[in-house]
């Protein structure tokens, strides 16, 4: 299929990229495409230009400390899929990128893109949110809890791009994402985190937006059991309905995947990490 | 028109490009191999996997201006008639292809997924498998086929790393 035309840029650095962006509202940042490209080609998007940011070094690199896991925006998937030191500090964040589309998408897609685009059924904003990060962008710096704002949408500003995501090392967390068997992407997921004093709890794919289930979170702070959530509900009136699960359905679905990502962080998952 | 050299196989090609041009569409129009197929064209089945400096990608998903400067590696660059790769031996020996329009991406994928040191796992193979759609075998034999490779002939895939 033909894409409609454009101009491309690929700036070395920064503020060369700044530079393109600055003035220029029909210009779109290409991270690794895997989103983009395919929108191109149904024409959800006319662009002037895209500007690869695939040779800015700012925007690459992982660290992991004993307090936080900090990866640059063009970080791929299958970079933290792969990521041992990821998988020692955090191993519900390497099992979600693991599980992420397939292996090529994975070797293409980055967290800054998936990030930016927010789809509600993508699967890195429920561990943005569940491990309360920070974005760092290029003018500031943006909680978790203040970065997804609704449908396709985030707090990014024209011209702001993703510089790196913060993500907070928590003492256990666990993911669980009920996937559409064709594509992987979510249907409904649950990312829960224990923190020393705090449990998060951060659902995608359910609703417009990745959202904290705040009745999940209490239950768990007062309990951290299963039997806690056993009985709780999520109400159906404010999920997404599509033909692949109804709004009564995804509720349901919320529950089962929060008791799975309660037991990846219970047990599970988290046994690598002793 | 972008001017954009990938090294397709080992060998330089450059051609003058617009940059909207798909990099399947560069390899089978301008470099003339048409090995890599465009099954979906929305990056569900895989057909068109090739290798973007050492990973398995997909080539109707990624603009040929993205590679510029990068290696490619397609089905015509891993053997030929007479000395077939160890991948592509395996898939005849194991009978892992019928009409066979899967079958450069899937011996693509296939290579990726020995490299990536998985090849022993029959679950890894299975979900390494997840991009690339085959109407016809069932992939059994796709999977025997792989794994086949990787008990004995590892070393044909590479080592792993990202060039
Ligand atoms: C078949 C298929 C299955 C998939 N399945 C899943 C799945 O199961 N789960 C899932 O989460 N995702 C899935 N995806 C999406 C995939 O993860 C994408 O890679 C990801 O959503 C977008 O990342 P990208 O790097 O490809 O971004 P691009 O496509 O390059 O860009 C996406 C958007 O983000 C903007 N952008 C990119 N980088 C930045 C930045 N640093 N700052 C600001 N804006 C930026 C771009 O301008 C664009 O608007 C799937 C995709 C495909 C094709
Ligand atoms: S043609 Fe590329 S995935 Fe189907
Ligand atoms: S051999 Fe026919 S699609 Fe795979």
């Amino acid at each position: 299929m033909n894409l409609p035309d454009f101009k491309y840029e690929r700036p070395q650095n920064l503020d060369a990229a700044l530079e393109l962006l600055r003035g220029n509202p029909q210009a779109r940042v290409l991270a690794g495409g895997q989103t983009l490209i395919p929108a191109l080609k149904q024409r959800l998007d006319r662009p002037s230009v895209l500007i690869d940011l695939r040779a800015i070094a700012e925007l690459r690199g992982i660290e992991v400390s004993s307090t936080h896991v900090s990866v640059g925006a063009m970080t791929r998937h299958a970079e933290i899929a792969a990521h041992a030191d990821i998988g020692m500090a955090i191993p519900a964040l390497r099992h979600l990128a693991s599980g992420i589309a397939h292996p090529q998408v994975r070797n293409m897609g980055t967290i800054g893109g998936s990030i930016a685009n927010n789809d509600p059924a993508a699967d890195y904003p429920a561990a943005v949110v569940g491990l309360d990060a920070t974005v760092e962008t290029t003018k500031r710096r943006i909680p978790a809890d203040a970065f997804f704002t609704g449908l396709f949408e985030t707090a990014l500003e024209p011209e702001e791009l993703v510089l790196r995501v913060h993500f907070r090392v928590p003492r256990r967390a666990g993911y669980h994402k009920i996937a559409n068997q064709a594509s992987g992407y979510v249907t409904v997921g649950c990312f829960i985190a224990a923190f020393d004093g705090q449990i998060r709890v951060a659902v995608n794919g359910a609703g417009p937006c990745v959202f904290r289930q705040a009745d999940f979170e209490a239950a768990l702070r007062a309990n951290w059991s299963p039997d806690a959530i056993r009985d709780l509900k999520q109400d159906p009136a404010t999920m997404n309905e599509d033909m692949h699960a109804s709004k009564r359905y995804r509720a349901h679905l919320v529950a089962v995947a929060a008791a799975r990502a309660l037991n990846m962080a219970a047990g599970g998952l988290e046994m690598e990490k002793a | 028109m972008n001017e954009v050299t990938i090294t397709v196989n080992g060998v330089p090609e450059t051609h003058q490009v617009e940059p909207r041009m798909l990099l399947v569409h560069f390899l089978r129009e301008l470099c003339g191999l048409t090995g890599t197929n465009v099954g979906c064209d929305t990056t569900q089945c895989g057909c068109c996997t090739v290798h973007l400096d050492g990973r398995a990608v997909k080539s109707c998903t990624l603009l040929a201006v993205q590679a510029d400067g990068s290696e490619v590696a397609t089905i015509e660059g891993l053997g030929t008639s007479d000395r077939l790769h160890p991948m592509q031996e395996s898939f005849r020996e194991h009978h892992a292809l019928q009409c066979g329009y899967c079958t450069s991406g899937m011996v693509m994928q296939g290579i990726d997924v020995v490299r990536s040191g998985i090849g022993h796992d029959e679950r890894a193979v299975r979900e390494a498998l997840e991009g690339n759609l085959c109407r016809c075998t069932g992939y059994q034999n796709i999977v025997d086929a792989i794994m086949d490779v990787a008990r004995n002939a590892p070393d044909s895939c590479g080592d792993g790393s990202v060039r």
